[in-house]
């Protein structure tokens, strides 16, 4: 035995990925409230600080602007009007106009110079999530769906962009328009102000109830879709299943019921939302009413002026949007606070797979389990155990087992996808857990039996595992593989595969994973049963190849047949979750009977015991002839 | 089965050149995604102004028993909106003669006439925009469940070689996003827009009434309105288009990785990705920022506008009331009708993308509808109560393609009850001749008949019941394991259920479930392994108890010991009835009555497995012969 392979410890990481140190939200604070994970999210904000800034001071602005106009009208038709002014007239007239440009003005500003602010938080928390999400472990993605990760990076991140550009100032700013103006409407004449402060209240009311039970109606609508999709889901990829045994009627009723319900929802939204839009209309119309009965009578009596009249019913009017969207705009708070939550809820996931930082300096590809045990970390018992295995640099080790043996789970554990529970894999005499984990899966390359293909070149697919492949070096692949097919695309390597672009048949996909495999020249490869969809005239050519291949790495091959197992030197027997045998295909053969259940298609209990006993011709030529083909 | 590999000359044509021009090493956001086809995202392409009428159509009849409904509608709204008019006029009745009233006369009566007046107005109005909105709320959400039910009734009844071609994807997309953008304006615009439009006009006739003069200067400004309207739908229009291709890019980027992370972390994937998104996050917020500014230049211009015209009405009519031609009545009820004037327009133009999305899914929607089934059910049918399972294809000829025949003519006869295997190479026709009786297509000309009867002849029902094909495409629907097995039987009890299981040694691994056969295949469906799921596919078919089966590579996916399972199974299951098995081992081939070697879509070797395999150079003999050699 060489000595062992020497140590090194990895360099500080140069990736271009950020840094993982920079703090991607603020700390949780002790005491936990609601507001607590979107306060934490002011992070995102710095980098674009003076922009909200300047929305939040143009917004004031704009208020200020706003009310100036209905008080110019005032002083136009107690003044000018009244006194028959021309020339006063003309100066306040101008004047009201420059106030209107003036608010268009600033109303440009805050919604140009905040769209970008408001987007770039939006891009950086995304693409944070993104980082994160990709760093955590496979425990982590086997208990979240792809599509809960996705609402939480599409639906939530909008909710809370829209939050922060619109909803965070908007309440502040609109607070303060209403009490600035009912502060100016109670001066201008109070018992008319007072009037107007107590139809406030039903409309706040209202649309505080509301709100809540248009925002709960909405959820309720969208789960309802959802349900909706999946059954349109269901019938659509189920569809030739359906066909096939002619259940479109019993599908139909699911469907047909989704869709009822998701109509009485809908329909409850509409009574609300009519109840809603026209008490909103309908309430500021009554108050003007009494404004106006009141007022004239005021003004008739002297108390009031015509021109205090008119700018009393336009502030009236100006109140019924800030106040209105008050319940919307809490609606939206709350709901920007459960977004909040759940973004934070991933981006606070500690990653339970922690990296190493060792380097081999010179691999080999010794692979040693020990001891290895693993359980999934909702189950009450283990998939493996008591896994012993030493696998010689350059030898191939053919992994067999039943359904459900936990062979894929075995093959998880070299590349560290998932982390041993018990005892450990050591590469070169090193624990695996303390190689960096890139370095490590430079080291390990696995061909997954459900290869996935990604939406993107069928070169970039090819070169995942190393981007800087040459062309002869994936022509390679290509050939050990049988992937040949891959050149007869339209566009050769160029063309895009996967979901959004050509779809090839399993086969297909799978060659591509053995390709990818094999291109990233590993010191151990894996077979994760790669080859079981191909025809047997491919399949012998692509273990022909593999051979030569297998011939210089350390190779795990989890295999379902016989021609598949002849690539290794040796194989394990895996059964209920540890390796109850180990030997050659001959010996294996000879010695275990599980092996030979497993192997041979044939195999009839009562006749292999007969001829166990008696040595019969069969078995013997077919045992002789085994030795031929090896 | 041709190899699913389509190709699209037009598009290779365009597409192909621009990339190869381009230097391969430039890795900008789309030369790493490689070049594809580009599909025609509209199956009929017969010209615009045809889809457009197409979806006219759709509509027309979408709305048809609701016309009543509508006309009630229209002279509700109409009510409602010239209630909602009234009190600007009233105010101005109030002030120019409630107030002199008062003052001149102590009369109290004119102004308490225009408070009850304008008390009326609001009740009408109450009353008319509730009926409006529920009425029109109910009739939009009726037609979209109409559109819903019927799509997906569509998309069903049309044939699986259409649902080739349109791949899943498109399919659930018409039935989800598509029609989701029309229940969007349904919910958010319709009726907002109706009443915004009404109100205009309305507004704009009564100014002009009131006061013709200062009428038309606030009219001159409607003109500019509309320009800036224009200005903004043609822009959006493009812009959220961008916006929604980058949310798309993005969108697929999460998706893949997130599903293919284990690919992504075993081949350090990671940074090249983080590189990648951040690019097509950067193009999504250039996008977004894009289309955030056209909103903040067009709504600011809407405000300019209605703010400058009040100026002008404060001047213009300030002026007015100061030389006695008009009161100041009038001019307060100009200045709140031009708040009522200027405030739809941000409803129009929100409404104008939830429009603009809601007809190109429709025309979509109304494109699919428009197909029609090749493989419909026959409008007599023939009765079949009681199938024996004889089949014959009578000079059967097939093609995917136009000139390429996978069938040349194929003629062949299983009697009913017998064991047949095909064999073959990929490409000789195994599956088609599978497909074809399962009617999932039909010939191109000959017969494929059952019983004697031609398939296209039978009703669905009794041709679903007599021919069951199991694939491996071994679909778990929603529910629990027993309702998956009971797919093949709705009506079938636990019991038989369970006894289904059991012919075909699902019962072992179902029974280690915790739940057993209650077991959700959904939460559980990470887990059920390929093997799993074959087995309880295996269950549904022997519970549809089929008079032919068809099993297309059907165990494939299993392991050695459930294969074995399954062919003893098999043994039983296919004693009483007629079946078709295409498998790649020959160990489960051997368990035919029959076994033809096809290649070209003919039929090279028919005859029993012993006598194949006795054949001296014979392609079944040599097939048997390497299978016993890879068995060693």
């Amino acid at each position: 035995m060489p000595a062992a392979s020497t140590v090194i410890a990895s360099p500080p990481p140069t990736s271009s990925a950020p840094d993982p140190q920079r703090p991607l939200i603020a700390p949780a604070p002790a005491r936990k409230r609601d507001t607590t994970s979107l306060w934490r999210l002011r992070t995102y904000l710095y980098p674009y600080g003076a922009r909200y800034l300047i929305m939040a001071v143009a917004s004031v602005v704009g208020i200020g602007f706003s009310l100036l106009i209905p008080l110019l009208t005032q002083q136009v038709i107690d003044g000018p009007i009244s006194r028959s002014d021309q020339r006063g007239l003309l100066v306040l007239g101008v004047f009201a106009v420059g106030v209107g440009i003036a608010e268009a003005v600033v109303l440009f500003l805050r919604r140009w110079i905040v769209s970008r602010a408001n987007n770039g938080s939006e891009r950086l928390i995304r693409t944070d999530l993104y980082t994160k999400l990709q760093s955590l472990p496979m425990s982590f993605h086997g208990r979240w769906q792809s599509g809960q990760l996705l609402s939480r990076m599409m639906t939530d991140l909008s909710i809370i962009r829209r939050f922060l550009g619109f909803g965070m100032i908007f309440l502040v700013v609109n607070v303060l328009q209403i009490t600035v103006v009912l502060v100016l409407l109670l001066n201008l004449y109070w018992p008319l102000g007072l009037v107007v402060l107590a139809s406030i209240v039903p409309v706040a009311w209202l649309c505080l109830t509301n709100e809540k039970k248009l925002t709960r109606l909405s959820r309720k609508i969208q789960d309802e879709q959802g349900d909706v999709a999946s059954s349109v889901e269901e019938g659509i990829h189920g569809l030739r299943v359906i066909k096939s045994f002619g259940r479109f009627a019993h599908l139909y009723q699911g469907f047909a019921a989704r869709t009822g319900v998701l109509y009485e929802t809908s329909m409850d939204r509409v009574r609300v939302l009519s109840r809603f839009i026209t008490f909103l209309e309908v309430i500021p119309t009554c108050t003007m009413i009494l404004v106006l009965g009141f007022g004239a009578m005021a003004t008739a009596n002297g108390q009031l002026t015509l021109g205090t009249l008119v700018a009393f019913i336009q502030l009236l009017l100006s109140l019924i949007w800030p106040v209105a969207a008050l319940g919307f705009l809490l609606a939206m708070t709350q709901e920007a606070m459960t977004a909040a939550d759940r973004i934070a809820e991933v981006l606070d996931t500690e990653n339970v797979l922690v990296d190493g930082h060792g380097e081999i300096d010179q691999p080999r590809g010794h692979l040693r389990f020990e001891g290895v045990g693993f359980r999934f970390g909702d189950a009450d018992t283990d998939t493996l155990h008591g896994i012993d295995l030493d696998i010689a640099p350059g030898e191939t080790l053919a992994v067999v087992g039943g359904t459900g043996s936990g062979k894929t789970t075995l093959t998880a554990l070299v590349p560290r996808l998932v982390d041993v529970t018990a005892g450990r894999i050591t590469l070169d005499g090193v624990d695996i857990r303390d190689l960096r984990l890139r370095h490590l899966r430079t080291l390990v390359a696995t061909a997954f039996e459900d290869p996935t293909l990604f939406s993107m070149s069928a070169r970039e697919n090819l070169t995942l595992g190393r981007a800087d492949a040459t062309d002869a070096e994936i022509e390679e692949a290509i050939e050990v593989a049988q992937a040949h097919f891959v050149h007869d695309l339209p566009w050769g390597l160029d063309t895009r595969i996967g979901e959004q672009g050509m779809s090839l048949s399993g086969g297909q996909r799978q060659r591509l994973a053995l390709a990818r495999a094999v291109l990233v020249r590993p010191r151990v490869l894996v077979l994760d049963d790669t080859l079981s969809a191909l025809d047997i005239h491919t399949e012998a050519l692509v273990e022909e190849a593999l051979k030569r291949v297998l011939h210089d790495v350390t190779g795990i091959v989890v295999a379902h047949r016989a021609s598949t197992v002849m690539l290794a030197d040796r194989v394990a027997v895996l059964s209920g979750g540890t390796v109850v045998a180990t030997g050659t295909h001959t010996e294996l053969l000879r010695t275990s009977r599980e092996y030979r259940e497993l192997m041979s298609a044939e195999f009839d209990l009562e006749a292999e015991s007969d001829e166990l006993r008696d040595h019969g011709p069969g078995g013997a030529d077919r045992r002789a002839r085994a030795e031929v083909a090896r | 089965m041709s190899a699913p590999v389509q190709q699209d000359p037009r598009g290779a044509a365009r597409t192909g050149r621009a990339s190869r021009s381009e230097p391969r090493d430039a890795v900008d956001v789309e030369a790493w995604r490689g070049v594809r086809a580009e599909g025609a995202e509209d199956i009929d392409q017969t010209g615009s102004v045809f889809l457009r009428h197409r979806s006219w159509a759709l509509l027309r009849d979408l709305v048809r028993p609701h016309h009543r409904a509508l006309w009630i509608l229209l002279v509700v709204v109409v009510l409602a909106n010239g209630a909602r008019l009234a009190p600007p006029y009233l105010v101005q009745q109030g002030i120019d003669v409630g107030i002199p009233a008062l003052v001149d006369d102590d009369a109290v009566g004119p102004l308490v006439t225009t408070m009850a007046l304008m008390l009326g107005a609001v009740l009408v109005q109450a009353a008319g925009n509730m009926a409006f909105i529920r009425g029109s709320g109910r009739v939009g959400q009726q037609v979209l469940l109409e559109i819903r039910r019927r799509t997906y009734r569509h998309f069903q009844k049309l044939d699986v070689a259409f649902h080739d071609r349109y791949t899943s994807g498109r399919a659930v997309s018409r039935l989800t996003s598509d029609v989701d953008a029309i229940a969007e304006m349904v919910q958010s615009g319709f009726s907002g827009l109706t009443t915004a439009v009404l109100t205009m006009v309305g507004v704009g006739v009564l100014m002009l009434t009131l006061d013709w003069q200062l009428g038309l200067v606030c009219l001159a400004s409607f003109p500019v309105l509309m320009l800036l309207v224009r200005w903004f739908s043609r822009r959006t229009a493009v812009t959220y288009r961008s916006v929604r291709e980058a949310s798309a890019a993005v969108i697929v980027q999460i998706v893949e990785t997130m599903t293919g992370i284990r690919a992504v972390q075993a081949y350090r994937r990671e940074d090249r990705n983080n590189d990648i998104f951040a690019r097509l996050a950067d193009r999504y917020r250039e996008a977004n920022v894009t289309a955030f500014r056209l909103v903040a230049i067009f709504m600011p211009g809407v405000k300019l506008v209605g703010n400058i015209t009040i100026g002008v009405v404060l001047l213009y009519g300030g002026w007015r009331v100061l030389h006695g031609e008009m009161t100041v009545g009038v001019l307060t009820a100009f200045l709140l009708y031009l708040r009522l004037f200027f405030e739809p327009m941000q409803e129009i133009s929100q409404f104008y993308n939830t429009f603009q999305s809601a007809t190109s899914a429709l025309e979509k929607l109304s494109g699919v509808l428009e197909e029609k089934p090749k493989v419909a059910p026959p409008q007599r049918p023939t009765p079949l109560p009681k199938a024996s399972g004889h089949i014959r294809f009578d000079r059967v000829e097939f093609g995917y393609v136009a000139d390429r025949p996978v069938l040349p003519g194929l003629d062949l006869d299983i009697p009913a009850g017998q064991t047949v295997a095909l064999v073959g190479t990929t490409g000789a026709g195994k599956t088609t001749i599978a497909k074809l009786m399962a009617r999932f297509y039909d010939p191109t000309s000959g017969t494929v008949s059952l019983d004697g009867v031609p398939l296209p002849e039978l009703s669905d029902d009794e041709l679903r019941r007599a021919v069951v094909m199991v694939t491996q495409e071994n679909f778990m629907f929603d529910g629990t394991v027993a309702d998956n097995i009971r797919f093949g039987r709705p009506d079938a009890t636990d019991e038989e259920v369970r006894a289904a299981a059991q012919a075909v040694g699902a019962d072992t691994f179902i029974d280690t479930f915790p739940d057993g056969y209650d077991t959700d295949v959904a939460k559980r469906g990470g887990r059920l392994s390929a093997g799993q799921r074959q087995l309880i596919a295996f269950a549904r078919a022997f519970l549809a108890d089929p008079a032919v089966l068809i099993l297309d590579e059907a165990t494939s996916s299993l392991d050695i010991p459930s294969e074995r399972l399954v062919q003893q199974a098999l043994q039983t299951i296919l004693a009483s009835r007629t079946a078709v098995i295409i498998a790649h081992r020959l160990s489960t081939v051997e368990i035919a009555d029959r076994v033809l070697v096809l290649e070209h879509g003919q039929v090279l070797e028919d005859g029993s497995p012993a006598e194949l395999t006795s054949t001296q150079g014979g392609r079944y003999a040599a097939l048997h012969e390497a299978w016993i050699e890879s068995l060693a």
